[in-house]
């Protein structure tokens, strides 16, 4: 399977996710520039964390219209695997591939700490490789990760089992308790945890591991 | 030629934790009777455009830009500047 990681200027977590893929799911994986407008040959997209245009105007709002992101909705329409961490799911919302919005942490506080998840779906792409309802620990490194929708799309996450992870405590505000959602037809994932970053027992947690290998799963034996 | 001018907040369903410090820190300086502050953002621009179109285009420039309407809300001013280039 090969991977693309896109590289936003800006972007702080494009190596990380790189390194994931290379290291420790041993796939192919190549980084992308925002600037690119194809992304043939690639059978998955990371959208990396970080602070995309330094955040001007609203966290991932410019990065989302960046020349690549047409052929990322492209991709996505196609139901291909996207997957957008911290500021990558924040670019998600923003181009509308997810419903809702992230804003500024309930206690306005950047917070970067390791939290406990609970997998609350494990039947998508991105999560067949957990077991159900099990908790795991990744970390978080955000200042506006508080997940927003109304509550009319908050009852379609819900009947739709949209809603991947959510926080055991809280951090930052976010309705329900929502660290990551996947879109309606399950092959967009966004989360402001990062996966990424708790891949190898080094690194304090192999919890994250196991979304990459779900996504290999997901790709090797078709799309759920 | 329109000298634009956009206002840009969040809804009122949406907290505004940012408007909540503000809100504090003004009673710490001593004023009283102070409530709802609510944080937003201010554009300004010049938009060269017919009486017919301006309304759409500045509409259109707020909804794919400028406010993200799951969120956020906006309203504008427009000021007539003439033929200016």
């Amino acid at each position: 399977m090969k991977f693309a990681v896109i590289v936003f200027p800006g972007s702080n977590c494009d190596d990380d996710l790189f390194y994931a893929i290379r290291d420790g799911l041993h796939e192919q994986v190549a980084f992308v520039s925002y600037t690119e407008t194809s992304l043939d040959g690639f059978d998955g997209v990371l959208l990396p964390g970080g602070f995309s245009y330094g955040d001007y105007l609203r966290s991932g709002a410019i990065a989302s219209l960046s020349p690549i992101m047409n052929e990322v909705r492209r991709f996505a329409d196609e139901g291909k695997l996207v997957f957008g961490t911290c500021n990558g799911f924040q670019m998600l919302t923003e181009m509308n591939l997810l419903p809702g919005a992230l804003i500024r942490n309930k206690k306005i506080k950047f917070i970067c700490k390791p939290v406990s998840l609970k997998i609350v779906n494990n039947q998508t792409s991105f999560t067949t490789d957990y077991k159900d309802q099990t908790l795991i620990e990744l970390p978080i490194a955000h200042g506006e990760g508080s997940y927003y929708c109304d509550d009319k799309t908050l009852v379609k996450l819900k009947k739709n089992k949209q809603i991947v992870f959510r926080y055991e405590d809280n951090p930052n505000g976010s309705i329900d308790d929502i660290a990551g959602i996947v879109n309606e037809r399950g092959n967009v994932l966004g989360m402001m945890p990062h996966p990424e970053r708790a891949i190898e027992t080094l690194l304090g947690s192999t919890d994250g591991l196991d979304l990459f290998k779900s996504m290999l799963t997901t790709h090797t034996e078709g799309v759920r | 030629m329109y000298s634009v001018k956009v206002y840009v907040t969040y809804k009122e369903s949406v907290l505004d934790p940012q408007g909540q410090a503000v809100n504090e820190a003004i009673s710490r300086l001593g004023f009283s009777g102070v409530s709802d502050v609510r944080v937003g953002k201010y554009f300004v621009m010049n938009i060269k455009a017919t009486e017919l179109e301006i309304n759409q285009k500045v509409d259109n420039i707020c909804d794919k830009l400028l406010a993200n309407p799951n969120m956020e809300r906006y309203r504008y001013e427009l000021e007539e500047l003439g033929e200016q280039v």
